[in-house]
């Protein structure tokens, strides 16, 4: 087992609230290397042979075992790209903690691109959490480009959490899911960008069974002259009920292009989109300043609920 | 105490100028509750914004205990212990009641204290701490929370800006008592209630009439009931069919 250094433990601590070595099966990848494994009595976690990444298999009935694969890089200029695999076995119960770390205090951009794919077995049950988070003030970016497919069976519960508030660069997230009857998928996206930070996020999300549900919800702020773009797409093939919002708040020269789309295959399916930017509303800052809060301090507090 | 000296606010429109407060001259002492009414369009939200520093009068001054406040910021003037609960509650994304009531109190309250003033304004506390301060709320909850964001900042001169509306009538008692209550704990400081309604005027120790901008008539309730009759009048049925509820509820 690799040594983790301050750097490290601060960037893990950040992208899955990790103090020490978890509980239950992890991975921890630390500058491209496996720094610490553990499997458990129900999740096998093995490296990938023929590509970098991960094979993560949970047990049938698995209950209330959770799973951490974080990732951290500290070192300027190091790329990578990782395939991660989960396999849910049938009324698994399991949290899944992933997340990636960057801090480049060096001068050449450091990348991270993970594909990760779900294979949800029938009436299993997954909170999946990801978190980015970017530190370091080299002039090289820090990049993450995360990919996930999720399929889940009939029956199964996916919940998604996906958090970027920070320091990253660039990112270009693309996520698609495919839910047999009777499946559920809530997504709750919160993403903040600063600076010159440029956040792309795409997701298309198929009700292939009778119905299953799915509801895709992101939050977000784009502050400075940083760029977003969110795509979200629910195509419903037989009767099935889908949900997207894009909630967006706009600061500075802060810019965001929200793209909902709707497509309906099936009569029965029932399909919504709402989608709102615009900057913090006026009155919503003088209410909080008439509570004793500076301007400052109101759009914090304004912000900070928003993106809870 | 608050004095305001020859306040006019005036804005730009349609190209031409248009008074909306006119020369103002206007007390309110420590320990007193006052009662601020007049016709829709009179002006009085838009002095009660003039106190709060939310407008900046174009004309005139403004003294929280002798000192000139007429030049302070929003914040500066909620920090002297100005307190204005809005006509109109602000709804926020995300932020709960707990969150608001603790930024009002400017500290870390326990939920147990936060919890206290919302119970002063009728609310079952516990069923309202974690909910978000947003549109999933009935006009009248949103209402009482407001005021109970006043009551936690311990204001030295409270605004309330026509607290009975969307009020049920069960609850307006409670409503009268948490004025009474604050008046009695306020003994350094002042409330200013802006009201349409007959038991709010009834508790007032001091009657304002507010019509086209300017002070049409002030006193007790004794002498400034019976003039309403005529102010009234001119404000046509809303005032009247409030009185009625009034009398039904008496
Ligand atoms: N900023 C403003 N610009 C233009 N007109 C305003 C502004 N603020 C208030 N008014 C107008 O001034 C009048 C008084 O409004 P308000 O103070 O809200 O009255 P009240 O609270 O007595 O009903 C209304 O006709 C309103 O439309
Ligand atoms: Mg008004």
């Amino acid at each position: 087992m690799i040594k983790l250094d301050e750097m490290q433990k601060r960037l893990l601590e950040e992208v899955a609230d990790l103090h020490t070595i978890p509980e239950g099966a992890y991975n921890i990848r630390s500058n491209g290397q496996s720094a610490a494994r553990q499997s458990t009595a129900n999740i096998e976690i093995v490296s990938k042979t023929d590509v970098s990444g991960l094979e993560v298999h949970i047990k049938p009935g698995t209950r209330n075992e959770s799973v951490h694969i974080p990732v951290v890089m500290t070192q300027s200029g190091l790329k990578e790209l990782v395939y991660n695999d989960f396999y849910v076995g049938e009324d698994a119960d399991v949290v899944i903690v992933a997340g990636c770390g960057i801090d480049n205090c060096g001068n050449s951009d450091s990348e991270h691109d993970g594909i990760h794919r779900f294979f949800v077995g029938k009436n299993a049950k997954v909170k999946y959490v990801e978190k980015h988070y970017g530190s370091g003030n080299g002039k090289g970016k820090r990049i993450l480009n995360p990919g996930t497919e999720v399929y889940q069976e009939e029956g199964s519960v996916v919940e998604m959490e996906m958090v970027q508030i920070k320091g990253v660069d660039d990112t270009t997230r693309t996520t698609t899911a495919k839910l047999a009857a009777g499946a559920r998928l809530t997504v709750r996206e919160r993403l903040m960008t600063h600076g010159e930070q440029r956040a792309i996020s795409s997701y298309v999300v198929t009700l292939d069974g009778k119905d299953a549900v799915a509801d895709v919800v992101s939050r977000s702020v784009a502050r400075d002259t940083s760029y977003q773009k969110f795509e979200a797409k629910i195509v419903g093939n037989a009767p099935s009920r889908g949900h997207t919002e894009c909630d967006s708040i706009i600061m500075d020269q802060g810019r965001i292009l929200a793209v909902p789309a709707l497509e309906a295959n099936d009569l029965d399916a029932a399909l919504v989109h709402e989608a709102a930017i615009g900057k913090i509303a006026g009155e919503q800052l003088i209410k909080l300043m008439t509570l004793g809060l500076t301007e400052q301090e109101a759009e914090e507090q304004i912000i900070n609920g928003f993106l809870r | 105490m608050l004095e305001m000296k020859n306040v006019s606010f005036g804005v730009l429109a349609d190209g031409s100028d248009k008074e909306i407060v006119r020369g103002v001259n206007l007390t309110i002492p420590d320990g007193k509750l006052i009662v601020i009414t007049g016709p829709n369009g009179g002006g009085k939200s838009t002095l009660a914004k003039l106190i709060a520093g939310i407008e900046v009068p174009t004309d005139g001054k403004i003294l929280l205990d002798g000192e000139d406040i007429t030049g302070m910021s929003v914040t500066e003037r909620a920090r002297h212990g100005i307190g204005f609960a809005f006509q109109q509650p602000v709804k926020f994304k995300g932020i709960r009641v707990l969150d608001l009531i603790r930024i009002a109190a400017g500290k870390r309250l326990s939920v147990a204290d936060a919890c206290e003033y919302l119970s002063a304004v009728g609310l079952c506390a516990r069923d309202y701490v974690d909910r978000e301060v947003n549109a999933s709320l009935s006009g009248g909850e949103l209402k009482r929370i407001e005021i109970a964001t006043v009551l936690a900042r311990h204001p030295r001169l409270a605004v309330f800006d026509e607290p009975e509306a969307g009020i049920d009538l069960w609850s307006f008692q409670n409503l009268i008592a948490v004025f009474e209550h604050l008046r009695k704990t306020i003994s350094d400081g002042s409330i200013m209630i802006i009201s349409h309604q007959e038991r709010i005027l009834n508790i007032a120790d001091e009657i304002i009439v507010l019509k086209d901008g300017a002070l049409q008539a002030r006193g007790t309730k004794e002498e400034v009931l019976p003039l309403l009759g005529s102010v009234v009048a001119t404000m046509g049925e809303c005032y009247s069919t409030e009185r009625r509820k009034g009398e039904t509820q008496a």
